[in-house]
């Protein structure tokens, strides 16, 4: 192809060029930065938790009248039995706080025994004994809680004197670099031996003071339903809903009045959705207005295209009288659309790093991978191609007899 | 002339309709997509109080034990310090606020209780504030003092259990104990809450929980801990909870202190009593820092970075957006005109001056405009009607006011003559002779 004629055809319309260029290098900036916003977005959306979501519900109940904590706990004990007994569920326990609930609490964690050793907030969890198994976590090393390790919520208050700890693997990781960390001490809620580490256990929510996402620990405290949430292992991922109906009933039918709202009873995976609405809210936002801002970038090529043929019709007709083929006309304004848009693609590679560099300092977000750019430039181009395809074709189609016609 | 012009314009749009409609379609979207986060922003970043906020403090010391806190102090105070702050009345008006969760329901009401938010705080609240009532009037003073069985609430629960009607004077179960409603609220809606916001910079800018409802319930603070025993929430606590939502004697900030000074010097003062009081509390041996903070309500509101980093993220996108719809707009208008270049040169060859050439093309930008604001302003309604669609807090107060409404168009004007200039320039300099040649 002739691309220096088409250089040279091109330097008659600096201005329409350049404009055509711009357009392309901001929507190629935009469009890369937002397909990677939509892929940390998704990224978050589908972080693993450790737990089996598929087949955890959770009821939370609240109690109406206070009564004392034996009474509370001795309900707590018969409503587990009442859930446990419910068909599909192989498992119930309280536990607190929930995956994706609105709270979290934090316990300081030290590795010595001194209030000016440094210290990582660490997300942590209370729960009875079929905690894990309910949950279904997965044990990396050491051992599960033993049944005599289990303490009353009071006694924790009162006496923190020894309660074990099993610890996600990042945060062991985290805390004993290169070593086993079963069997190992950290000093959180008094002294508490390390007895076992689960693959993965994270923060029930993100939270901004903490050090990692997936920094977590779990200890072994029979919590009464006053202060935790009703966890139920369904077998068949199909059954949920019905026995978050079966458990309402059976909590309803079982001890004196409390609150005990369907708003309080959901599946882990309707959770995990509501959890993240906003990040999907977002995510569709981006894809809508990269679809627009491709839609008006190619829109802006068929205007300008278009004016390009309609003025060059004497030219093109010249063309073709001398013995130029429709695909040669075809092709020149196709190879024509291609150098300006590989203008806007070089020029919108460098602004679409700018834009980063920006959203970097402002917003906790990493750096454009390299990939984004070939994926940016391939759809550029491909639009382009596409948007100057009708354009082209009615240049083609221009007859050589305008060539004869007065201009 | 402008008639005139404007009459042109209208010829000269009709007459290629397709590149007009793009160019309007552009103006349109963009318009469309910018108004519609700007509005959420102007939302979002707004004054709660305006004309009040800057003689609104919320004043902070420091109890935590040393190393605990690097920075300033927490955002919220210890019981403690917060009611030896209020009781001394160095203010022109104080409030202090705690938050739970109560139990409400109206004996005689067939409604089942429900767990509403309540705000214990003191009568200086409301004038402070200048919360609206529909009924009723706020609480005394000698009410704070007396630890009162009453209360006020808000519109929305007054609805729910009285069925709007002026329920002063009922009676309210609150928890166990029955209180008298002495006021109900008028819709209030400040934007953000922003009594209620705290603890913005450990959010990692998921902030839009800081646009949710007042409480439903407000009663004196003294009455409200002895009613709502055992609910209270903390912001944090630095050692071990005996009494888990009874926080008076605990090692944890949950009260928040408001105070209005009506002077920079009131409010200078206010500054020294403070740090005065956190040397003194020291001395004591009660502190283990001297450091305070004292921000007025905007600054707080910027210090917890109010507006969510999503919807400050949207508005730049929108407006990323704008500028490539005037790109577009710019290369369409450039077409348009010198596809007129004829027309443009028996213009000039008849004595149309340069000037009047280019009025003529921005007149006719304008116009591009202005049905563009048109567009853009029913998609602005669409997309905010997309927004309170959205499961966010804010969501309900998503509306196009007049201003914005105003700023809708002048955007869509003044977008579409700057895109018009560089357009309306070259074809200003359109030379008649080479155009009447080719004629």
């Amino acid at each position: 192809m002739h691309l220096r004629h088409i250089l040279r055809a091109l330097g008659r319309h600096r201005i329409a060029v350049g404009l055509l260029v711009l357009e392309i290098a901001f929507s190629c900036a935009v469009v890369c930065n937002a397909l990677f916003l939509i892929g940390t977005r998704l990224e978050r959306m589908q972080r693993p938790t450790g737990v089996d979501e598929m087949h955890v519900v959770e009821v939370g109940v609240r109690s109406v009248t206070p009564g004392t904590p034996e009474a509370t706990m001795a309900q707590t004990r018969t409503d587990l039995a009442r859930l446990r007994a419910l068909p599909g569920v192989s498992d119930a326990v309280v536990a607190n706080p929930t995956l994706f609930g609105d709270s979290v609490s934090f316990s300081s964690v030290r590795l010595r025994d001194d209030a000016k050793a440094p210290s990582l907030p660490v997300a942590q969890y209370f729960g009875g004994a079929p905690l894990a198994r309910t949950l279904g976590l997965k044990l990396a090393s050491g051992r599960w809680f033993r049944p005599d390790e289990f303490v009353g919520y009071d006694a924790l208050q009162n006496d923190t004197s020894a309660v074990p700890v099993i610890i996600s693997r990042a945060l062991a990781r985290h805390l004993f670099p290169g070593q086993d960390a079963a069997g190992q001490t950290i000093y959180a809620f008094g002294t508490n031996r390390v007895v076992g580490v689960v693959d993965r256990l994270v923060q029930p929510m993100d939270y901004g003071a903490a050090g990692g996402y997936d920094y977590a620990m779990m200890f072994p405290v029979d919590l009464p339903y006053s202060r935790g949430t009703y966890l139920m292992r369904v077998d068949d991922p199909a059954r949920r809903q019905a026995v978050i109906g079966q458990a309402l009933q059976a909590l309803k039918a079982n001890g004196p009045l409390r609150l005990i709202a369907p708003r309080y009873a959901t599946t882990l995976e309707a959770a995990r959705a509501k959890y993240y609405r906003n990040d999907r809210a977002m995510a569709w936002l981006l894809v809508g207005v990269s679809l627009l801002l491709l839609l008006v970038t190619a829109l802006g090529i068929v205007g300008l295209s278009s004016f390009w043929v309609g003025q060059r019709r004497r030219q093109i007709g010249i063309r073709r009288a001398i013995g130029a083929s429709r695909a040669d006309i075809r092709r020149y304004f196709q190879a024509e659309n291609f150098l300006i848009a590989t203008g806007g693609i070089a020029l919108g590679m460098a602004l679409a790093y700018g834009i980063n560099l920006v959203l970097m300092r402002h917003y906790e977000l990493g750096r454009l991978p390299g990939y984004y750019l070939p994926i940016g430039s391939v759809a550029l181009w491909v639009l382009g191609q596409l948007a100057v395809l009708g354009p082209a074709l009615r240049a083609a189609a221009v007859p050589p007899v305008v060539a004869t016609r007065a201009a | 002339m402008f008639t005139y012009y404007f009459d042109l314009a209208l010829r000269s749009l009709k007459r290629n309709k397709v590149l007009t409609a793009l160019m309007v379609l552009a103006i349109a979207v963009g318009i469309g997509a910018s108004m519609t986060t700007l509005t959420v922003m102007h939302l979002l970043s707004g004054d709660p109080l305006p004309g009040r906020s800057g003689h609104i403090y919320y004043p902070q010391v420091d109890a935590t034990p040393a190393g605990y806190t690097k920075g300033g102090p927490l955002d919220m105070l210890d019981y403690r310090s917060a009611v030896d702050l209020w009781s001394a009345r160095r203010a022109d008006r104080q409030a202090l606020i705690a938050g739970s969760d109560v139990k409400v329901s109206a004996p005689g009401s067939n409604q089942p209780p429900v767990m509403r938010p309540m705000l214990a705080t003191t009568a200086d609240f409301f004038p402070m504030f200048d919360v609206p009532f529909r009924y009723g009037s706020s609480w005394t003073t000698a009410d704070d003092a007396a630890r009162a069985r009453v209360a006020v609430i808000s519109a929305s629960l007054n609805d729910r259990l009285f069925g709007g009607r002026n329920s002063v004077g009922r009676t309210l179960h609150l928890k166990d104990s029955d209180v008298r409603i002495v006021g109900v609220l008028d819709a209030w809606r400040p934007s953000p809450l922003f009594y209620d916001v705290r603890g913005g910079r450990f959010a990692q800018g998921q902030t839009a929980g800081f646009y949710g409802k007042p409480e439903d319930v407000f009663m004196p603070f003294f009455g409200a801990l002895e009613v709502n025993a055992g609910n209270f929430w903390q912001f944090t606590c630095w050692g071990k909870v005996t009494t888990p939502g009874r926080l008076q004697n605990q090692p944890c900030v949950w009260v928040g202190l408001w105070v209005q000074l009506e002077s920079a010097s009131r409010a200078a003062d206010y500054r020294a009593f403070i740090a005065s009081y956190a040397r003194e509390q020291k001395a004591l041996g009660r502190f283990a820092e001297t450091r305070v903070r004292m921000m007025h309500l905007m600054q707080w509101l910027d210090f917890n970075h109010v507006v969510p980093s999503d919807v400050k993220l949207q508005t730049w996108l929108a407006f990323a957006f704008l500028a490539i719809c005037l790109f577009n707009t710019i290369g369409l208008l450039l077409a348009k005109f010198l596809r007129r270049g004829g027309e443009i040169g028996v213009r000039r060859a008849l004595g149309a001056s340069r000037r009047a050439v280019f009025a003529q093309c921005l007149v006719e930008a304008g116009v591009v405009g202005l049905v563009g604001g048109i567009g853009g302003w029913l998609l602005t309604l669409a997309g905010l009607w997309l927004v309170r669609r959205q499961p966010v807090e804010y969501a309900d107060m998503a509306h196009l006011d007049l201003g914005m409404f105003g700023v809708t168009f002048a955007l869509a004007i003044a977008a579409s003559l700057l895109a018009g200039v560089l357009p309306a320039l070259r074809a200003s300099r359109v030379t008649p002779a080479l155009q009447l040649k080719t004629l």
